[in-house]
């Protein structure tokens, strides 16, 4: 139990899990940049369309990678007992259910958009483009299982990371709505309100949540995890 | 076996990569839009040719094989 | 009633007497109002039997090879040949009898569906019936309502189909120049828009239901049910060789007696003139085939003849039978500027180089018409009508773009007379070239044209 866990310490795959999963989340987030300036058709002398184009390819490309690596180390990691149906079926986990299981969720989500990105000749370019919309939600679930889930998140320098994802995400959707003009209005509106809503509970809820005592047991940790071994203390 | 270039008109949107990645062949009106010439294909360039048409968002750019002439 | 025999031997059996010489289709047409099935058989005689078919090839589309009968929506394709690829294409054929005359300058079809709407269905039974096709649909446009219920009409009269015969289904499509093109039919018949779709495939392989599908003009159905009664060599005695057999034309313009006449193929313009009472003012040109055939000046009138290979030298065809006179009093620069801003508008809007090509040809003619026509506005339409053609789904920019080179070429004196001079007295005239207004009833002639045999080549 216990004691035998803070004799071994902490595993590789749990720092392992905990890096790979931050550099999923900045991939992801690159790639909607990169897609916001994919769609919108900027260009340079230096970076041509088909240049923009490929690296968001290939930046959500090794985003993927390092999702499968962050999920490939959380089974491994015999910290918290996650299975792999945890991974692909959202709450039904023992580990902090509701906050892994949006990770879980996020990834079912980016497992479509991928899929169908991989087989777009295939599937059809109707098909492909209505998927590829499921990113603009993944993205948001991605970041509350960050913030849920994630060892750390009271970290500073995680919190800056997260912040600066958070307003490059929302400059882009801003960015995309303004550009849209009369177009899409009702769908410009429809993502204005939802990225103003995400934002707003993440600013009430954050402070409270996550950063407030005891989230390692508020969030559905299992009492045989918290424990007083000097290697988890960050849980706390 | 030779190629010859088409666009799909109405699923091209004038993203304008084919003209990148295949300048020695398709080059842009003033809209936008891939200008293609009729000739086949120079069989060098089938496999930009190739890049071209998958990197078409839209995959309105086709290669098409060339039938037997008649 | 004696029965039709079942091949088609030297003399086919008749059960009426063969026309002779005109009018074949536009035989008894009633000025108002439309043949009833009796009248209809009592004139033509009853609708031949087809014999067993067999799927390659039917006795039916061997008589139309030999008749060579083209199409006559404006693209002129043998018709033989059409039917010989849905035959030869997997799948149940649905035959589409193509009645969608978006063309404003052709009426033609409108008459045929208002007044003869049994020698239509007739010959799209034939077809249908050759082919082994489950469908039979016909399209007609949404205004057309004469046309609609006289169709409506006819198809009750029919009576409900035998057990191998096709199931008639009549149906409105919008009214756009557009829709009347075979792509574009038979995406609103499957539920889309009624826009043309890229091809391939085109709708003799994957049509209706995805379906080989034959779309053939309503008035080519009408010779094959002429065809079907009478035989080739009797749709041969009149036209040329390479086109034979009579046609309908729209007249249109100053003549005395404008409206929808039956002519033989290849007949001397003059005569058609001369039929339709003959010009009411002195005619400057002629526009022939329709809003994106060709023009050709008045002069020859006297020499050219309605023909594929006289009027090709002009870069004109007779195209779906449109003869438009423009008189002397109309500014031919005006027009041309109107007609391509009608042009543009009718674009399907989904190729880029045809909304932006046409839109820009539109606003350069209209500059020319104006005030400003300097040398770099005229090699600006020039620019532009090479970056339009054959960049479409369909030919319609290929159209207009052929519609405007033979405006510059015929009308050159008068363009250039707007370069120097601006706008002329005859741009304050009231515009002649109808567009796009709600159909008015045109006169139907019942005259028969009896006109000169055509100067065989």
């Amino acid at each position: 139990m216990s004691v035998i866990l803070a004799s071994s310490g902490p595993s590789a795959y749990w720092y392992l899990t905990r890096s790979t999963g931050t550099v999923s989340l900045v991939l992801l987030t690159g790639a909607i940049v990169l897609g916001g300036l994919d769609v919108q058709r900027i260009s340079t002398p230096s970076w041509p369309r088909f240049i923009v184009d490929a690296l968001h390819r290939n930046v959500s490309l090794l985003a993927i990678v390092f999702l499968l690596l962050h999920i490939l180390t959380s089974l491994l990691d015999s910290f918290a007992s996650i299975s792999l149906t945890d991974t692909l079926v959202p709450f039904v986990g023992s580990y902090r259910p509701f906050w892994l299981g949006l990770g879980a969720l996020s990834f079912d989500l980016l497992l479509a958009v991928t899929l169908t990105s991989l087989l777009r000749q295939r599937v059809g370019f109707r098909t492909w483009h209505t998927v590829h919309w499921l990113t603009y939600a993944s993205w948001p679930v991605a970041l509350l299982h960050a913030l849920g889930t994630g060892s750390d998140v009271k970290s500073t320098w995680l919190l800056i990371l997260s912040l600066v994802c958070l307003m490059a995400v929302l400059a882009t959707v801003l960015w995309r709505v303004i550009a849209a003009g009369e177009k899409h209005a009702r769908l410009g509106r429809f993502a204005l309100a939802g990225t103003g809503a995400f934002t707003l509970f993440l600013v009430l809820w954050v402070p409270g949540g996550p950063l407030g005592s005891e989230w390692a047991r508020r969030s559905g940790t299992p009492s045989t995890l918290i424990d007083h071994s000097p290697h988890h203390n960050s849980n706390q | 076996m030779s190629y010859r270039l088409r666009v799909n008109p109405i699923t091209c949107e004038a993203h304008g990569m084919c003209a990148e990645l295949l300048p020695e062949r398709i080059s842009l009106d003033e809209w936008g839009y891939p200008l293609l010439g009729e000739e086949p294909l120079d069989p060098v360039l089938v496999d930009h040719a190739r890049r071209a048409a998958a990197a078409c968002p839209t995959f309105a750019l086709l290669l098409q094989r060339e039938r037997q002439p008649r | 009633m004696s029965r039709a025999q079942s091949t088609y031997p030297e003399q086919p059996t008749r059960t009426t007497r063969p026309p002779v010489g005109l009018p074949r289709l536009l035989a008894g047409v009633p000025a108002h109002g439309s043949l009833d099935l009796s009248e209809h058989h009592s004139l033509h005689g009853p609708l031949p039997e087809m014999t067993r078919f067999r799927r390659r090839r039917s006795e039916l589309i061997a008589e139309i090879e030999q008749a060579g009968l083209r199409g006559r929506g404006g693209a002129s394709f043998p018709t033989a040949q059409k039917l010989e690829a849905v035959a030869a294409s997997r799948g149940r054929p649905v035959v589409v009898i193509n009645a969608a005359e978006g063309e404003p300058a052709s009426s033609k079809d409108a008459t045929l569906t208002r007044a003869l709407p049994h020698l239509i269905l007739d010959g799209g039974e034939l077809a249908a019936q050759s082919l082994g096709a489950s469908e039979l649909i016909v399209a007609v446009n949404d205004s057309a309502i004469a046309g609609f219920e006289s169709l409506a009409t006819a198809i009750a009269e029919r009576g409900t189909p035998a057990r191998r015969s096709a199931r008639i289904r009549l149906v409105g499509v919008p009214d756009r120049y557009v829709t009347g093109q075979e792509t574009a039919l038979v995406s609103h018949l499957n539920g889309g828009s009624a826009l043309p779709t890229f091809a391939p495939p085109l709708p003799f392989e994957h049509g209706v239901a995805r379906r080989p599908t034959l779309v053939s003009n309503a008035e080519t159905f009408a010779h094959i049910a002429l065809i079907a009664r009478h035989g080739a060599r009797w749709f041969r005695e009149l036209g040329t060789s390479a086109q034979p057999g009579s046609a309908l034309v729209t007249l249109s313009g100053p003549v005395a007696y404008p409206g929808v006449y039956e002519i033989e193929c290849g007949a001397p313009l003059g005569s058609v003139i001369d039929a339709a009472g003959g010009l009411s003012a002195p005619a400057r040109a002629l526009l022939l085939g329709g809003y994106g055939g060709s023009w050709v000046p008045a002069e020859h009138l006297e020499d050219l003849c309605f023909s594929a290979e006289q009027l090709a030298p002009y870069g004109a065809s007779p195209g779906a039978g449109v003869i438009v006179v423009l008189s002397e009093a109309a500014c031919p620069v005006a027009e041309t500027a109107r007609l391509a801003r009608w042009l543009a508008g009718e674009s399907a809007g989904q190729c880029g180089p045809c909304l932006h090509g046409l839109g820009a040809l539109a606003t350069t003619l209209e500059t020319i018409a104006g005030q400003d026509a300097h040398a770099a506005t005229r090699e600006r339409v020039e620019q532009l009508l090479a970056l339009v053609r054959r960049r479409g789904a369909c030919a319609h920019p290929d159209g207009a773009a052929r519609l405007i080179q033979s405006a510059i070429d015929t009308f050159q004196s008068e363009f250039d007379e707007h370069a120097r001079y601006g706008t002329c007295e005859r741009c304050l005239a009231p515009p002649e070239l109808v567009l796009g207004q709600p159909r008015r009833t045109r006169h139907l002639s019942t005259r028969r044209a009896s006109l000169n045999p055509a100067r065989r080549p």
